[in-house]
């Protein structure tokens, strides 16, 4: 079903002796610039490796060889453990010496019983697509990585229900749904690289939330391993299901500190045979609020996304595509892109088309255009989808992902902005400044902003100046720091923001009962 | 003739280019129930051309009209050319029936002479039945020059030059009006429906007529015996080792 993944590849070692002059090139397709600085070297204030965790040893090598029986399910290989130890956004870097890729849950299972007895701590990482650096080791942890468990279990095509490995790719699963006419609830613009697992892991949110909602309502049972090596399975789980403890609901969100989680039963919804959408130009962000109102009022079952981007991301993501924008008549300090899906398209369109002509003659839409195709459609969205490549493109990103009641959500862009620009650190266009600019844009349908500083350099003085002062103003508005990318190792330290006391106390309690030996992604959470 | 253009456009409903289609199950053509329909990628370069030309000459065109051959719901992409700039439109029903290019040229002759256009621009072919042979046909029914896979065209007067990509270059043909061309994909980047427009559009001229208005009688010279896939493509192997990889290439005799 799937395509087989690499056929007949030559491993990255023997390339490079070919061509001497490609030895230091990171296989990357966005390497460029500068190493990435060590984790450990650039919060060294912040973060000691704790010297109760063992340190690799060979024993520890054969034993793992034993377990996954093939020396291509292990990688110990300096350059070939860049990839995993590396984020997409360059801005941490762990020093695993090895990679494991277990290919059964009772791999995985030996694996974490024989780590949890060593006290070897271990990372499990999916796709590696996180924004929080959950999935990057701080130190030596082993990583342990799931894209070998990649198989679909089953499907069943009347209840939509998918049964999957762990390590399957978002979009791979999608497709398999597609062609019985059903859709995963859950879309991201990474999902031609992250994990179904990794997902659930870090209780993603992304496009549809709005229409489907949280993987804590779809998401019907998981298999995870726990840090002692015991198997927790409630994959088979019902729909309808009232008895104990729903333990998997720990587990969604719980960024692979509490166990390892191997397989995924969510129930899917049929595909909308009919999708539309609409790029439109907005004056301002109290206007953003009225047709998002409007929006929801009629086209109210069909709306599946509500997007919105500031002008500057437009900007910048026209910058990165070296496209023109699709809106010609001119720069707007608002756009929205609207997404329709339903099952009707004659009566998906005229609802739009109604809705859209009210919008334009009460004057709440500038301009706008409605995708006629397929590639148009795809086109419209890749101007939201691009712009998280975008805001790294000149260097790097701060990317704050953030829950505030509507009313105030833009209001915390516009706040960065003045800061940076009061600590006199931005320029759009000149390279002698380090932040090209502050960015916001999100799926204003579940109140979530994410606030983008574009950088073109990490450094130390423009993390001052944006911490704690994003996280104060966010507690401020009784806002979330973290609304769907988790906490991981950039907001370890800020999760009382959020949280109460007895919430942290709760979690720290949970952790300590099922991790003592707290091998499992170390440094990070809370 | 007077040196104003009227220029035809016509278009075609396909299938989303962008859907993979997928064979019915009596394995006698393409399901097309629940499937995405769109205008013909060519086409709508076509009608990008068209929009061009008046932008970029002043007054020469006195109009650009949109026709389409196909099923009543092929309206829908005659309201997206008229949203893009079209000015009127005329729809040909024929029902679900497949048409092939002669009979489409047949009508579209008579609806060159209904409208009396002087230039016509098309896509040069359709991706459903990528038969590319409607403009062709057209050009030796109206007994007009032709210049097929246009990838650019410029106007002075009544005399058009249009460059052609081939093979290892570029050929330049000029005629004078009246012509026909037929656009390649490299032509333009078609463009958006501004939501104004789309909404003006639903004021615009639809004329709707049947084959039988134009007097062409719609018959199929045709018979579509089996439509079946390519071969699905055989699973690959995974190598250990470069030497592995050369055996096995060798043993493939790929090197």
């Amino acid at each position: 079903m799937f395509k087989k993944q690499i056929l007949l590849s030559a491993r990255l070692g023997s390339c490079q002796a070919l061509n001497p002059f490609r030895a230091n090139a990171v296989s990357r397709f966005y390497a460029s610039g500068k190493a990435v600085a060590l984790t450990a070297d650039t919060y060294s204030d912040k973060v000691q490796r704790d010297s109760k965790y063992k340190k690799l040893d060979e024993k520890d090598l054969l034993f793992f060889r034993d377990i996954l029986k093939d020396g291509n399910y292990m990688i110990s290989n300096e350059q070939d453990l860049e990839f995993y130890n590396e984020d997409w956004m360059r801005k941490y870097k762990g020093q695993s010496q090895l990679v494991l890729k277990p290919k059964t849950t009772e791999q995985v299972s030996e694996i974490m019983k024989y780590c949890n007895a060593q006290k070897l701590a271990v990372v499990p990482q999916g796709g590696n697509t996180g924004l929080v650096g959950g999935s990057i080791p701080v130190f030596d942890e082993i990583i342990l990585s799931l894209s070998n468990m990649n198989k679909i279990r089953s499907f069943d095509s009347v209840s939509g229900i998918l049964k999957c490995d762990a390590g399957v790719i978002l979009e791979n699963a999608d497709n398999f749904l597609a062609e019985n006419g059903y859709i995963f609830p859950l879309d991201l613009g990474a999902k031609g690289s992250c994990h179904v697992g990794g997902v659930c892991a870090t209780n993603a949110g992304g496009l549809r939330l709005l229409r489907y909602g949280s993987l804590h309502g779809t998401v019907l049972g998981l298999e995870a391993v726990l840090p002692d090596g015991t198997i927790y399975s409630s994959i088979d789980a019902l729909r309808k299901d009232n008895t104990g403890y729903d333990f998997k609901q720990l587990l969604i969100g719980s960024e692979g500190t509490l166990g390892v989680i191997t397989g995924v039963s969510i129930l899917c919804p049929s595909r909308p045979t009919s999708t539309n959408v609409a790029f439109l130009a907005v004056s301002s962000y109290e206007t953003v609020q009225k047709v998002f109102v409007g929006a929801r009022k009629e086209l109210s079952e069909i709306l599946s996304a509500f997007e919105f981007m500031d002008g500057k991301s437009q900007l910048l993501t026209g910058r990165y595509l070296k496209a023109d924008h699709p809106i010609e008549s001119g720069d707007y300090p608002f756009y929205v892109l609207i997404e329709t899906s339903g099952s009707n398209r004659d009566h998906d369109m005229e609802k739009l088309e109604t809705f859209l002509a009210n919008a334009m003659e009460e004057g709440l839409v500038d301009d706008g255009i409605i995708a006629q195709d397929e590639a148009q459609s795809q086109s419209l969205w890749s101007w939201r989808e691009s712009i998280p490549e975008a805001s790294a493109h000149d260097g790097g990103v701060y990317k704050y992902d953030v829950s505030i009641p509507l009313k105030d959500l833009y209001g915390l862009v516009e706040a960065a902005e003045t800061k940076l620009n009061e600590a006199n650190l931005v320029d759009i266009d000149s390279n002698d400044k380090p932040v090209v600019g502050a960015i916001g844009y999100g799926h204003l349908g579940d109140g979530n902003l994410h606030l983008n500083v574009c950088v073109r350099e990490y450094n130390k003085n423009i993390e001052k100046t944006l911490e704690p002062f994003v996280y104060e103003w966010i507690q401020e508005k009784q806002g979330s720091i973290s609304a769907e990318h988790g906490l991981g190792f950039q907001k370890k330290n800020y999760i009382g923001y959020s949280k109460s006391d007895v919430e942290i106390k709760l979690i720290k309690d949970i952790k300590n009962h099922y991790d003592p030996n707290g091998i499992l992604n170390p440094y990070k959470y809370v | 003739m007077s040196s104003k253009l009227k220029i035809l456009v016509p278009l075609k409903r396909v299938i989303d280019f962008a859907t993979k289609p997928r064979i019915n199950k009596a394995g006698t053509g393409v399901e097309t129930t629940g499937v995405k329909f769109s205008m013909n990628p060519f086409c709508d370069i076509a009608l990008e051309e068209s929009l061009r030309i008046r932008e970029a000459n002043k007054d020469i065109v006195e109009k650009i009209h949109a026709v389409s051959i196909g099923p009543t719901k092929a309206q829908d992409i005659l309201r997206t050319a008229l949203a893009k700039g079209a000015d009127t439109s005329t729809l040909v029903d024929v029902g679900n029936e497949e048409v092939e290019p002669l009979i489409v040229a047949k009508l579209l002759q008579k609806v060159v002479e209904k409208e009396q256009s002087n230039l016509i621009i098309l896509g040069k072919q359709a991706i459903d039945d990528d038969a590319n042979q409607t403009g062709q046909i057209l050009a030796g029914l109206l007994n007009w020059p032709q210049a097929t896979n246009a990838s650019k065209v410029e106007i002075d007067g009544t005399k058009v030059t249009v460059t052609r990509e081939v093979d290892g270059g570029s050929d330049t043909l000029s005629a004078e009006l009246p012509m026909i061309i037929t656009a390649d994909l490299r032509l333009n980047e078609p463009r958006y429906a501004t939501l104004p427009n789309v909404m003006k559009a639903k004021k615009k001229p639809l004329e709707k007529l049947k084959s039988s208005d134009l007097g062409v009688e719609l018959v199929s010279r045709l018979e579509t015996l089996k439509v079946e896939e390519p071969p699905a493509r055989a699973a690959g192997v995974k190598v250990g080792s470069v030497d592995e990889l050369v055996s096995k290439l060798k043993e493939v005799k790929a090197i």
